[in-house]
Protein backbone atom coordinates (compact mmCIF):
# COMPACT_ATOMS: atom_id res chain seq x y z
CA UNK A 1 0.00 0.00 0.00
CA UNK A 2 1.11 3.53 -0.70
CA UNK A 3 2.54 5.45 2.22
CA UNK A 4 0.44 8.23 3.78
CA UNK A 5 1.44 10.59 6.59
CA UNK A 6 -0.70 12.48 9.05
CA UNK A 7 -1.91 15.53 7.18
CA UNK A 8 -0.90 18.98 8.36
CA UNK A 9 -3.83 20.72 6.65
CA UNK A 10 -6.85 20.03 4.47
CA UNK A 11 -4.75 21.03 1.50
CA UNK A 12 -2.05 18.55 2.48
CA UNK A 13 -4.68 15.86 3.10
CA UNK A 14 -6.06 16.35 -0.42
CA UNK A 15 -2.61 16.67 -1.91
CA UNK A 16 -1.57 13.27 -0.58
CA UNK A 17 -4.67 11.66 -2.06
CA UNK A 18 -5.35 13.63 -5.24
CA UNK A 19 -2.04 15.37 -5.98
CA UNK A 20 -3.88 18.67 -6.29
CA UNK A 21 -0.64 20.67 -6.48
CA UNK A 22 0.65 18.61 -9.39
CA UNK A 23 -2.69 18.87 -11.18
CA UNK A 24 -2.78 22.62 -10.64
CA UNK A 25 0.76 22.94 -11.97
CA UNK A 26 0.17 20.83 -15.07
CA UNK A 27 -3.23 22.28 -15.94
CA UNK A 28 -2.88 25.87 -14.82
CA UNK A 29 0.30 27.49 -13.56
CA UNK A 30 2.73 25.67 -15.85
CA UNK A 31 0.53 25.43 -18.89
CA UNK A 32 2.33 27.89 -21.14
CA UNK A 33 0.70 30.46 -23.39
CA UNK A 34 2.59 32.69 -25.87
CA UNK A 35 2.65 36.37 -24.97
CA UNK A 36 2.03 37.63 -28.51
CA UNK A 37 -1.66 36.92 -28.80
CA UNK A 38 -4.69 39.21 -28.93
CA UNK A 39 -8.29 39.23 -27.71
CA UNK A 40 -9.31 36.74 -30.43
CA UNK A 41 -7.50 34.08 -28.42
CA UNK A 42 -10.09 34.50 -25.67
CA UNK A 43 -12.90 33.04 -27.80
CA UNK A 44 -12.27 29.54 -26.44
CA UNK A 45 -12.98 30.74 -22.92
CA UNK A 46 -15.99 32.72 -24.16
CA UNK A 47 -17.32 29.49 -25.68
CA UNK A 48 -16.76 27.56 -22.45
CA UNK A 49 -18.71 30.21 -20.54
CA UNK A 50 -21.50 30.22 -23.15
CA UNK A 51 -21.74 26.44 -23.02
CA UNK A 52 -21.98 26.62 -19.23
CA UNK A 53 -24.86 29.12 -19.54
CA UNK A 54 -26.62 26.82 -22.03
CA UNK A 55 -26.24 23.94 -19.61
CA UNK A 56 -27.55 25.81 -16.58
CA UNK A 57 -30.48 27.46 -18.38
CA UNK A 58 -31.24 24.10 -20.04
CA UNK A 59 -31.45 22.37 -16.67
CA UNK A 60 -34.08 24.85 -15.51
CA UNK A 61 -36.08 24.58 -18.75
CA UNK A 62 -35.96 20.80 -18.43
CA UNK A 63 -37.90 20.96 -15.16
CA UNK A 64 -41.05 22.29 -16.86
CA UNK A 65 -40.73 21.32 -20.52
CA UNK A 66 -43.01 18.42 -21.66
CA UNK A 67 -41.85 16.41 -24.69
CA UNK A 68 -45.37 15.63 -25.90
CA UNK A 69 -46.87 16.84 -29.19
CA UNK A 70 -50.04 18.01 -27.44
CA UNK A 71 -48.41 19.85 -24.55
CA UNK A 72 -44.89 20.82 -25.67
CA UNK A 73 -45.91 24.15 -27.23
CA UNK A 74 -47.87 25.27 -24.17
CA UNK A 75 -45.31 24.01 -21.68
CA UNK A 76 -42.86 26.43 -23.32
CA UNK A 77 -45.07 29.36 -24.23
CA UNK A 78 -47.42 29.27 -21.26
CA UNK A 79 -45.90 27.35 -18.35
CA UNK A 80 -42.30 28.45 -18.73
CA UNK A 81 -42.96 31.93 -20.07
CA UNK A 82 -45.89 32.94 -17.86
CA UNK A 83 -46.14 30.71 -14.83
CA UNK A 84 -42.59 29.86 -13.80
CA UNK A 85 -40.89 32.69 -11.92
CA UNK A 86 -37.97 33.81 -14.09
CA UNK A 87 -38.89 31.10 -16.61
CA UNK A 88 -38.54 33.76 -19.32
CA UNK A 89 -34.97 34.37 -18.16
CA UNK A 90 -33.91 30.74 -18.70
CA UNK A 91 -35.65 30.58 -22.04
CA UNK A 92 -34.16 33.81 -23.32
CA UNK A 93 -30.68 32.95 -22.01
CA UNK A 94 -30.99 29.55 -23.70
CA UNK A 95 -32.26 30.94 -27.00
CA UNK A 96 -29.83 33.86 -27.18
CA UNK A 97 -26.87 31.68 -26.14
CA UNK A 98 -27.78 29.08 -28.78
CA UNK A 99 -27.60 31.80 -31.42
CA UNK A 100 -24.59 33.71 -30.07
CA UNK A 101 -22.58 30.53 -29.54
CA UNK A 102 -22.48 30.16 -33.33
CA UNK A 103 -21.30 33.75 -33.77
CA UNK A 104 -18.40 33.02 -31.41
CA UNK A 105 -17.72 29.64 -33.05
CA UNK A 106 -17.44 31.38 -36.43
CA UNK A 107 -15.09 34.03 -35.01
CA UNK A 108 -13.06 31.26 -33.34
CA UNK A 109 -12.92 29.29 -36.62
CA UNK A 110 -11.92 32.20 -38.81
CA UNK A 111 -9.32 33.32 -36.28
CA UNK A 112 -7.84 29.83 -36.67
CA UNK A 113 -7.96 30.06 -40.45
CA UNK A 114 -6.46 33.56 -40.57
CA UNK A 115 -3.51 32.73 -38.31
CA UNK A 116 -2.91 29.24 -39.77
CA UNK A 117 -3.66 27.54 -36.47
CA UNK A 118 -4.64 24.26 -38.14
CA UNK A 119 -1.16 23.40 -39.43
CA UNK A 120 2.15 21.96 -38.26
CA UNK A 121 0.94 19.63 -35.53
CA UNK A 122 -2.28 21.53 -34.85
CA UNK A 123 -4.39 19.42 -37.26
CA UNK A 124 -6.17 17.54 -34.46
CA UNK A 125 -7.16 20.82 -32.82
CA UNK A 126 -8.84 21.82 -36.07
CA UNK A 127 -10.49 18.45 -36.68
CA UNK A 128 -11.81 18.11 -33.12
CA UNK A 129 -13.05 21.70 -33.42
CA UNK A 130 -14.94 20.88 -36.60
CA UNK A 131 -16.45 17.81 -34.90
CA UNK A 132 -17.60 20.18 -32.17
CA UNK A 133 -19.15 22.40 -34.83
CA UNK A 134 -21.08 19.39 -36.19
CA UNK A 135 -22.17 18.40 -32.67
CA UNK A 136 -23.28 21.97 -31.89
CA UNK A 137 -25.21 22.07 -35.18
CA UNK A 138 -27.01 18.84 -34.27
CA UNK A 139 -27.65 20.21 -30.79
CA UNK A 140 -29.09 23.44 -32.21
CA UNK A 141 -31.31 21.57 -34.65
CA UNK A 142 -32.65 19.08 -32.11
CA UNK A 143 -33.29 21.90 -29.64
CA UNK A 144 -35.15 23.86 -32.31
CA UNK A 145 -37.65 20.98 -32.55
CA UNK A 146 -38.67 21.11 -28.92
CA UNK A 147 -41.07 24.11 -28.73
CA UNK A 148 -43.07 22.28 -31.45
CA UNK A 149 -44.10 25.42 -33.28
CA UNK A 150 -44.54 25.78 -37.03
CA UNK A 151 -40.85 26.38 -37.70
CA UNK A 152 -39.88 23.46 -35.46
CA UNK A 153 -42.17 21.12 -37.33
CA UNK A 154 -41.28 22.23 -40.84
CA UNK A 155 -37.56 22.49 -40.18
CA UNK A 156 -37.82 18.93 -38.86
CA UNK A 157 -39.66 17.85 -41.99
CA UNK A 158 -37.22 19.51 -44.39
CA UNK A 159 -33.99 18.49 -42.67
CA UNK A 160 -34.98 14.84 -42.12
CA UNK A 161 -36.03 14.69 -45.79
CA UNK A 162 -32.41 15.46 -46.73
CA UNK A 163 -31.59 11.93 -45.56
CA UNK A 164 -33.64 10.48 -48.42
CA UNK A 165 -30.60 11.40 -50.53
CA UNK A 166 -32.50 13.03 -53.41
CA UNK A 167 -33.00 10.57 -56.24
CA UNK A 168 -31.93 7.69 -54.01
CA UNK A 169 -35.41 7.94 -52.41
CA UNK A 170 -34.29 6.39 -49.15
CA UNK A 171 -37.75 7.10 -47.68
CA UNK A 172 -37.39 4.11 -45.37
CA UNK A 173 -34.36 5.77 -43.79
CA UNK A 174 -36.29 9.01 -43.30
CA UNK A 175 -39.20 7.14 -41.67
CA UNK A 176 -36.71 5.29 -39.48
CA UNK A 177 -35.14 8.54 -38.30
CA UNK A 178 -38.59 9.99 -37.56
CA UNK A 179 -40.18 6.84 -36.17
CA UNK A 180 -43.25 7.83 -38.18
CA UNK A 181 -44.28 8.88 -41.69
CA UNK A 182 -44.12 12.50 -40.61
CA UNK A 183 -42.61 14.27 -37.58
CA UNK A 184 -44.89 13.20 -34.71
CA UNK A 185 -44.66 11.94 -31.14
CA UNK A 186 -41.83 9.44 -31.71
CA UNK A 187 -39.87 12.15 -33.52
CA UNK A 188 -40.31 14.72 -30.76
CA UNK A 189 -39.36 12.32 -27.96
CA UNK A 190 -36.25 11.04 -29.69
CA UNK A 191 -35.01 14.51 -30.58
CA UNK A 192 -35.68 15.50 -26.98
CA UNK A 193 -33.44 12.63 -25.88
CA UNK A 194 -30.75 13.66 -28.37
CA UNK A 195 -30.92 17.28 -27.26
CA UNK A 196 -30.75 16.75 -23.51
CA UNK A 197 -28.53 13.70 -23.25
CA UNK A 198 -26.72 12.09 -26.15
CA UNK A 199 -25.46 15.15 -28.02
CA UNK A 200 -24.48 17.08 -24.85
CA UNK A 201 -22.48 14.00 -23.78
CA UNK A 202 -20.77 13.96 -27.17
CA UNK A 203 -20.08 17.70 -26.91
CA UNK A 204 -18.50 17.33 -23.49
CA UNK A 205 -16.33 14.46 -24.72
CA UNK A 206 -15.29 16.47 -27.76
CA UNK A 207 -14.44 19.51 -25.63
CA UNK A 208 -12.10 17.21 -23.68
CA UNK A 209 -10.53 16.03 -26.95
CA UNK A 210 -10.26 19.61 -28.23
CA UNK A 211 -8.35 20.69 -25.10
CA UNK A 212 -6.18 17.57 -25.18
CA UNK A 213 -5.31 18.25 -28.82
CA UNK A 214 -4.04 21.68 -27.74
CA UNK A 215 -1.73 20.28 -25.10
CA UNK A 216 1.27 19.17 -27.18
CA UNK A 217 1.36 21.73 -30.05
CA UNK A 218 0.28 24.57 -27.70
CA UNK A 219 -1.65 27.68 -28.65
CA UNK A 220 -0.59 29.44 -31.86
CA UNK A 221 0.43 33.10 -31.79
CA UNK A 222 -0.35 36.15 -33.89
CA UNK A 223 3.09 36.40 -35.53
CA UNK A 224 3.48 32.81 -36.76
CA UNK A 225 6.52 32.36 -34.43
CA UNK A 226 7.65 28.82 -33.84
CA UNK A 227 8.20 28.81 -30.08
CA UNK A 228 10.23 26.19 -28.21
CA UNK A 229 7.94 25.98 -25.21
CA UNK A 230 10.38 23.95 -23.07
CA UNK A 231 13.16 26.50 -23.46
CA UNK A 232 10.89 29.51 -22.95
CA UNK A 233 9.18 27.92 -19.94
CA UNK A 234 12.57 27.28 -18.34
CA UNK A 235 13.58 30.88 -18.98
CA UNK A 236 10.37 32.02 -17.27
CA UNK A 237 10.81 29.72 -14.28
CA UNK A 238 14.45 30.80 -13.91
CA UNK A 239 13.25 34.34 -13.34
CA UNK A 240 13.57 35.93 -16.80
CA UNK A 241 9.85 36.62 -17.08
CA UNK A 242 10.33 39.62 -19.38
CA UNK A 243 12.69 37.80 -21.73
CA UNK A 244 10.57 34.67 -22.00
CA UNK A 245 8.12 34.44 -24.89
CA UNK A 246 5.54 32.63 -22.77
CA UNK A 247 3.45 33.20 -19.68
CA UNK A 248 1.43 31.07 -17.28
CA UNK A 249 -2.10 30.12 -18.28
CA UNK A 250 -3.31 30.82 -14.76
CA UNK A 251 -3.56 33.36 -13.42
CA UNK A 252 -1.66 35.44 -15.96
CA UNK A 253 -3.40 34.66 -19.22
CA UNK A 254 -6.68 33.81 -17.48
CA UNK A 255 -6.94 37.35 -16.14
CA UNK A 256 -6.87 38.63 -19.74
CA UNK A 257 -9.27 35.90 -20.85
CA UNK A 258 -11.78 36.74 -18.17
CA UNK A 259 -11.53 40.45 -19.00
CA UNK A 260 -12.78 39.63 -22.52
CA UNK A 261 -15.40 37.31 -21.01
CA UNK A 262 -16.54 40.25 -18.87
CA UNK A 263 -17.11 42.48 -21.91
CA UNK A 264 -18.80 39.57 -23.68
CA UNK A 265 -21.19 38.93 -20.79
CA UNK A 266 -22.28 42.58 -20.75
CA UNK A 267 -23.05 42.31 -24.47
CA UNK A 268 -24.71 38.91 -23.97
CA UNK A 269 -27.06 40.02 -21.22
CA UNK A 270 -27.85 43.20 -23.11
CA UNK A 271 -29.19 40.87 -25.83
CA UNK A 272 -30.99 38.65 -23.32
CA UNK A 273 -32.79 41.56 -21.66
CA UNK A 274 -33.40 43.95 -24.54
CA UNK A 275 -32.89 42.19 -27.86
CA UNK A 276 -33.79 38.53 -27.41
CA UNK A 277 -36.24 38.76 -30.32
CA UNK A 278 -33.62 37.95 -32.96
CA UNK A 279 -33.31 34.46 -31.49
CA UNK A 280 -37.10 33.86 -31.39
CA UNK A 281 -38.67 33.38 -34.80
CA UNK A 282 -42.22 34.81 -34.82
CA UNK A 283 -43.47 31.93 -37.01
CA UNK A 284 -42.53 29.50 -34.24
CA UNK A 285 -45.13 31.11 -32.00
CA UNK A 286 -47.80 29.24 -34.00
CA UNK A 287 -48.28 25.64 -32.86
CA UNK A 288 -47.06 22.93 -35.26
CA UNK A 289 -49.52 22.15 -38.07
CA UNK A 290 -48.66 19.32 -40.44
CA UNK A 291 -51.17 20.53 -43.02
CA UNK A 292 -49.94 24.10 -43.35
CA UNK A 293 -46.46 25.04 -44.54
CA UNK A 294 -45.35 28.51 -43.46
CA UNK A 295 -45.07 30.85 -46.45
CA UNK A 296 -41.31 31.01 -46.21
CA UNK A 297 -39.13 28.43 -44.46
CA UNK A 298 -35.59 29.45 -43.56
CA UNK A 299 -33.18 28.21 -40.92
CA UNK A 300 -31.63 30.26 -38.14
CA UNK A 301 -28.98 32.74 -39.36
CA UNK A 302 -26.02 30.45 -38.62
CA UNK A 303 -27.21 27.78 -41.07
CA UNK A 304 -28.21 30.18 -43.86
CA UNK A 305 -24.91 30.01 -45.79
CA UNK A 306 -25.02 26.22 -46.16
CA UNK A 307 -28.77 26.33 -46.87
CA UNK A 308 -28.10 28.76 -49.70
CA UNK A 309 -25.55 26.33 -51.16
CA UNK A 310 -28.29 23.68 -51.25
CA UNK A 311 -30.97 25.88 -52.72
CA UNK A 312 -30.04 27.29 -56.16
CA UNK A 313 -29.20 23.94 -57.82
CA UNK A 314 -31.36 21.08 -59.12
CA UNK A 315 -32.04 18.83 -56.16
CA UNK A 316 -29.38 16.12 -56.50
CA UNK A 317 -26.64 18.59 -57.41
CA UNK A 318 -27.74 20.81 -54.54
CA UNK A 319 -27.54 17.89 -52.14
CA UNK A 320 -24.00 17.09 -53.26
CA UNK A 321 -22.99 20.77 -53.00
CA UNK A 322 -24.52 20.87 -49.52
CA UNK A 323 -22.64 17.73 -48.42
CA UNK A 324 -19.46 19.25 -49.86
CA UNK A 325 -19.99 22.45 -47.86
CA UNK A 326 -20.55 20.44 -44.67
CA UNK A 327 -17.30 18.46 -44.79
CA UNK A 328 -14.90 20.70 -46.68
CA UNK A 329 -13.88 22.92 -43.74
CA UNK A 330 -12.79 19.81 -41.86
CA UNK A 331 -10.29 18.97 -44.61
CA UNK A 332 -8.66 22.41 -44.48
CA UNK A 333 -5.34 21.23 -42.93
CA UNK A 334 -4.89 18.83 -45.85
CA UNK A 335 -6.05 21.19 -48.60
CA UNK A 336 -3.68 23.94 -47.52
CA UNK A 337 -0.41 22.83 -49.16
CA UNK A 338 1.63 25.87 -48.13
CA UNK A 339 4.63 25.39 -45.81
CA UNK A 340 3.81 28.68 -44.05
CA UNK A 341 1.83 28.88 -40.87
CA UNK A 342 1.80 32.63 -40.53
CA UNK A 343 -1.04 35.16 -40.53
CA UNK A 344 -2.91 35.37 -43.82
CA UNK A 345 -1.80 38.95 -44.52
CA UNK A 346 1.74 37.65 -45.07
CA UNK A 347 0.66 34.82 -47.37
CA UNK A 348 -0.12 36.71 -50.58
CA UNK A 349 -2.93 35.07 -52.59
CA UNK A 350 -4.18 33.22 -49.51
CA UNK A 351 -5.08 36.56 -47.92
CA UNK A 352 -7.32 37.29 -50.91
CA UNK A 353 -8.77 33.78 -50.69
CA UNK A 354 -9.53 34.33 -47.00
CA UNK A 355 -11.31 37.67 -47.37
CA UNK A 356 -13.25 36.55 -50.46
CA UNK A 357 -14.39 33.51 -48.47
CA UNK A 358 -15.60 35.72 -45.59
CA UNK A 359 -17.45 38.14 -47.89
CA UNK A 360 -18.96 35.28 -49.88
CA UNK A 361 -20.23 33.55 -46.73
CA UNK A 362 -21.89 36.81 -45.71
CA UNK A 363 -23.50 37.10 -49.16
CA UNK A 364 -24.69 33.48 -48.97
CA UNK A 365 -26.12 34.17 -45.51
CA UNK A 366 -28.04 37.19 -46.78
CA UNK A 367 -29.35 35.35 -49.87
CA UNK A 368 -30.41 32.38 -47.74
CA UNK A 369 -32.74 34.64 -45.80
CA UNK A 370 -34.31 36.25 -48.87
CA UNK A 371 -37.07 34.56 -50.88
CA UNK A 372 -35.71 32.50 -53.82
CA UNK A 373 -36.85 34.87 -56.54
CA UNK A 374 -35.39 36.82 -59.44
CA UNK A 375 -32.00 38.45 -58.90
CA UNK A 376 -31.55 36.84 -55.45
CA UNK A 377 -31.75 33.41 -57.05
CA UNK A 378 -29.01 34.42 -59.45
CA UNK A 379 -26.71 35.98 -56.83
CA UNK A 380 -27.20 32.92 -54.62
CA UNK A 381 -26.26 30.65 -57.50
CA UNK A 382 -23.09 32.60 -58.32
CA UNK A 383 -22.08 32.73 -54.65
CA UNK A 384 -22.64 28.99 -54.19
CA UNK A 385 -20.54 28.21 -57.26
CA UNK A 386 -17.83 30.62 -56.06
CA UNK A 387 -17.76 28.87 -52.67
CA UNK A 388 -17.12 25.50 -54.30
CA UNK A 389 -14.58 26.89 -56.78
CA UNK A 390 -12.69 28.60 -53.95
CA UNK A 391 -12.28 25.35 -52.08
CA UNK A 392 -11.29 23.41 -55.16
CA UNK A 393 -8.69 26.10 -55.95
CA UNK A 394 -7.23 26.18 -52.44
CA UNK A 395 -4.61 23.41 -52.91
CA UNK A 396 -3.31 25.11 -56.06
CA UNK A 397 -3.25 28.61 -54.57
CA UNK A 398 -1.39 27.42 -51.49
CA UNK A 399 0.98 25.20 -53.49
CA UNK A 400 2.22 28.24 -55.42
CA UNK A 401 2.78 30.18 -52.22
CA UNK A 402 6.41 31.16 -51.55
CA UNK A 403 8.04 30.24 -48.27
CA UNK A 404 8.19 33.25 -45.98
CA UNK B 1 5.51 -17.50 -24.30
CA UNK B 2 2.92 -19.82 -22.81
CA UNK B 3 1.45 -16.83 -21.00
CA UNK B 4 1.32 -14.82 -24.18
CA UNK B 5 -0.60 -17.44 -26.12
CA UNK B 6 -2.99 -17.86 -23.19
CA UNK B 7 -3.59 -14.13 -23.04
CA UNK B 8 -3.92 -14.08 -26.78
CA UNK B 9 -6.58 -16.77 -26.57
CA UNK B 10 -8.41 -14.90 -23.82
CA UNK B 11 -8.28 -11.79 -25.94
CA UNK B 12 -9.78 -13.55 -28.94
CA UNK B 13 -12.42 -15.23 -26.79
CA UNK B 14 -13.42 -11.93 -25.23
CA UNK B 15 -13.41 -10.25 -28.64
CA UNK B 16 -15.80 -12.90 -29.98
CA UNK B 17 -18.19 -12.56 -27.04
CA UNK B 18 -18.09 -8.76 -27.19
CA UNK B 19 -18.49 -8.79 -30.97
CA UNK B 20 -21.65 -10.92 -30.83
CA UNK B 21 -22.97 -8.68 -28.05
CA UNK B 22 -22.20 -5.55 -30.07
CA UNK B 23 -23.95 -6.83 -33.20
CA UNK B 24 -26.94 -7.93 -31.09
CA UNK B 25 -27.25 -4.59 -29.34
CA UNK B 26 -26.89 -2.62 -32.58
CA UNK B 27 -29.73 -4.70 -34.03
CA UNK B 28 -31.90 -3.99 -30.97
CA UNK B 29 -31.06 -0.27 -31.15
CA UNK B 30 -31.95 -0.13 -34.85
CA UNK B 31 -35.27 -1.88 -34.24
CA UNK B 32 -36.10 0.40 -31.31
CA UNK B 33 -35.96 3.38 -33.67
CA UNK B 34 -38.40 1.77 -36.14
CA UNK B 35 -41.93 3.19 -36.48
CA UNK B 36 -44.22 1.48 -33.95
CA UNK B 37 -46.83 -1.08 -35.07
CA UNK B 38 -49.60 1.30 -33.96
CA UNK B 39 -48.15 3.99 -36.22
CA UNK B 40 -48.01 1.61 -39.17
CA UNK B 41 -51.51 0.21 -38.55
CA UNK B 42 -53.20 3.63 -38.54
CA UNK B 43 -52.42 4.07 -42.21
CA UNK B 44 -55.78 4.00 -44.10
CA UNK B 45 -58.02 6.89 -45.19
CA UNK B 46 -61.31 6.59 -47.13
CA UNK B 47 -62.41 9.51 -49.33
CA UNK B 48 -65.95 10.06 -50.62
CA UNK B 49 -65.22 11.28 -54.16
CA UNK B 50 -68.69 12.74 -54.79
CA UNK B 51 -68.17 15.81 -52.61
CA UNK B 52 -65.47 17.62 -54.60
CA UNK B 53 -65.98 20.68 -56.83
CA UNK B 54 -64.17 21.13 -60.12
CA UNK B 55 -60.83 22.99 -60.13
CA UNK B 56 -60.99 23.48 -56.38
CA UNK B 57 -58.19 21.96 -54.36
CA UNK B 58 -59.13 20.06 -51.21
CA UNK B 59 -56.43 18.88 -48.80
CA UNK B 60 -57.16 15.58 -47.08
CA UNK B 61 -54.91 13.74 -44.62
CA UNK B 62 -53.31 10.31 -44.86
CA UNK B 63 -50.56 9.04 -42.55
CA UNK B 64 -50.10 12.55 -41.23
CA UNK B 65 -49.41 13.82 -44.73
CA UNK B 66 -51.54 16.23 -46.71
CA UNK B 67 -53.30 14.66 -49.73
CA UNK B 68 -54.21 16.94 -52.63
CA UNK B 69 -57.54 16.08 -54.25
CA UNK B 70 -58.29 18.09 -57.40
CA UNK B 71 -61.32 17.33 -59.56
CA UNK B 72 -60.45 18.32 -63.12
CA UNK B 73 -62.75 20.31 -65.38
CA UNK B 74 -63.65 18.91 -68.83
CA UNK B 75 -61.36 21.52 -70.34
CA UNK B 76 -58.43 20.47 -68.13
CA UNK B 77 -59.01 16.81 -69.03
CA UNK B 78 -59.20 17.62 -72.74
CA UNK B 79 -55.87 19.47 -72.91
CA UNK B 80 -53.86 16.79 -71.07
CA UNK B 81 -51.07 15.00 -72.92
CA UNK B 82 -50.52 11.24 -72.54
CA UNK B 83 -48.15 11.56 -69.57
CA UNK B 84 -50.65 13.69 -67.72
CA UNK B 85 -53.50 11.28 -68.55
CA UNK B 86 -51.48 8.40 -67.10
CA UNK B 87 -51.70 10.10 -63.70
CA UNK B 88 -55.48 10.54 -63.79
CA UNK B 89 -57.54 8.67 -61.25
CA UNK B 90 -61.01 8.08 -62.69
CA UNK B 91 -63.82 7.48 -60.21
CA UNK B 92 -67.39 7.21 -61.47
CA UNK B 93 -66.52 8.95 -64.76
CA UNK B 94 -64.83 11.98 -63.19
CA UNK B 95 -61.10 12.67 -63.47
CA UNK B 96 -59.08 13.50 -60.37
CA UNK B 97 -55.56 14.32 -59.39
CA UNK B 98 -54.90 12.64 -56.04
CA UNK B 99 -51.36 13.16 -54.78
CA UNK B 100 -49.30 13.45 -51.65
CA UNK B 101 -49.27 17.22 -51.22
CA UNK B 102 -45.61 17.53 -50.37
CA UNK B 103 -43.07 19.11 -52.64
CA UNK B 104 -40.72 16.34 -53.79
CA UNK B 105 -37.81 18.66 -53.12
CA UNK B 106 -37.86 18.92 -49.33
CA UNK B 107 -41.43 18.24 -48.31
CA UNK B 108 -43.06 21.66 -48.01
CA UNK B 109 -46.74 21.98 -48.98
CA UNK B 110 -47.16 23.88 -52.27
CA UNK B 111 -50.13 26.20 -52.73
CA UNK B 112 -52.66 25.83 -55.58
CA UNK B 113 -53.48 28.68 -57.89
CA UNK B 114 -56.77 27.90 -59.67
CA UNK B 115 -56.21 30.63 -62.29
CA UNK B 116 -53.04 29.20 -63.80
CA UNK B 117 -54.00 25.63 -62.80
CA UNK B 118 -50.71 24.96 -61.04
CA UNK B 119 -48.92 24.72 -57.71
CA UNK B 120 -46.12 26.88 -56.32
CA UNK B 121 -43.89 25.86 -53.43
CA UNK B 122 -42.89 28.82 -51.27
CA UNK B 123 -39.80 27.17 -49.84
CA UNK B 124 -37.54 26.95 -52.86
CA UNK B 125 -39.71 28.15 -55.71
CA UNK B 126 -40.65 24.77 -57.23
CA UNK B 127 -43.76 24.67 -59.47
CA UNK B 128 -46.14 21.84 -60.50
CA UNK B 129 -48.97 21.59 -63.03
CA UNK B 130 -52.49 20.31 -62.33
CA UNK B 131 -51.49 16.72 -63.09
CA UNK B 132 -48.69 16.98 -60.53
CA UNK B 133 -45.79 17.27 -62.98
CA UNK B 134 -42.87 19.60 -62.31
CA UNK B 135 -43.05 22.90 -64.19
CA UNK B 136 -39.98 24.42 -62.53
CA UNK B 137 -37.16 22.78 -60.52
CA UNK B 138 -35.65 22.27 -57.86
CA UNK B 139 -38.11 19.35 -57.28
CA UNK B 140 -36.80 16.33 -59.14
CA UNK B 141 -40.11 14.57 -59.89
CA UNK B 142 -43.84 15.11 -59.88
CA UNK B 143 -46.00 14.70 -56.78
CA UNK B 144 -46.05 11.15 -55.46
CA UNK B 145 -49.37 9.28 -55.74
CA UNK B 146 -50.32 7.39 -52.56
CA UNK B 147 -51.31 3.70 -52.81
CA UNK B 148 -55.04 3.71 -53.55
CA UNK B 149 -57.89 1.42 -54.50
CA UNK B 150 -61.22 2.45 -56.03
CA UNK B 151 -64.35 1.13 -54.30
CA UNK B 152 -67.51 2.40 -56.00
CA UNK B 153 -67.55 6.17 -55.49
CA UNK B 154 -64.95 6.05 -52.73
CA UNK B 155 -61.19 5.96 -52.79
CA UNK B 156 -59.24 4.07 -50.09
CA UNK B 157 -55.72 5.39 -49.48
CA UNK B 158 -53.07 3.03 -48.08
CA UNK B 159 -54.23 -0.02 -50.05
CA UNK B 160 -52.75 -0.73 -53.50
CA UNK B 161 -55.51 -1.54 -56.06
CA UNK B 162 -54.96 -2.64 -59.67
CA UNK B 163 -54.93 0.95 -61.03
CA UNK B 164 -52.20 1.93 -58.58
CA UNK B 165 -50.21 -1.24 -59.28
CA UNK B 166 -50.32 -0.36 -63.00
CA UNK B 167 -49.11 3.18 -62.31
CA UNK B 168 -46.25 1.84 -60.25
CA UNK B 169 -45.33 -0.74 -62.90
CA UNK B 170 -45.30 1.99 -65.58
CA UNK B 171 -43.16 4.23 -63.37
CA UNK B 172 -45.88 6.88 -63.24
CA UNK B 173 -45.22 7.19 -59.51
CA UNK B 174 -42.75 5.80 -57.02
Amino acid sequence: MAHFEKATSIHDWLNQRLAVDAVNRVMMTEYWIPKNINFLWAMGMVLVITFAMLLVSGIFLLMYYQPNVDTAFYSVNYTIMREVDFGWLWRHVHGVAASVVFLIIYIHMFTGIYYGSYKKGREMIWISGMLLFVAFSAEAFSGYMLPWGQMSYWAGMVITNLFAGGSLHADGLVEWIRGDYVPAQAFLTRFFMLHVLLIPLAIMGLIGLHFAALRIPHVNNQDGDEIDFDVEAKKYLDGDKAGSKVMRFANDFMSKDMMVVGFYLVFFFYLVFYHYGFAMDPVNFDPADGLKTPAHIYPEWYFLWSYEILRPFPFDVGLIAFAFAQVIFTLLPFLDKSPNSVPANRRGPFAIWFWVMIVNLIVLTAMGKLPPEGIFNYIGFVSAVLFIVQWLALPFITKLEKKV
Amino acid sequence: MENNSRRGFMGIAFGAVAGIGAVGSLYAMKKSWDPLPSVKAAGFTTLDMTIYNENELVVEKWRGKPIFVLKKTADMVAKQDDDMKARDIVVDGSHYMVCIGLCTHLGCIPAYNADNEGFVCACHGGEFDYAGFVRKSPPGRGFDIPPFTIKGTTLVLGEAGPEFTDMKANAVTL
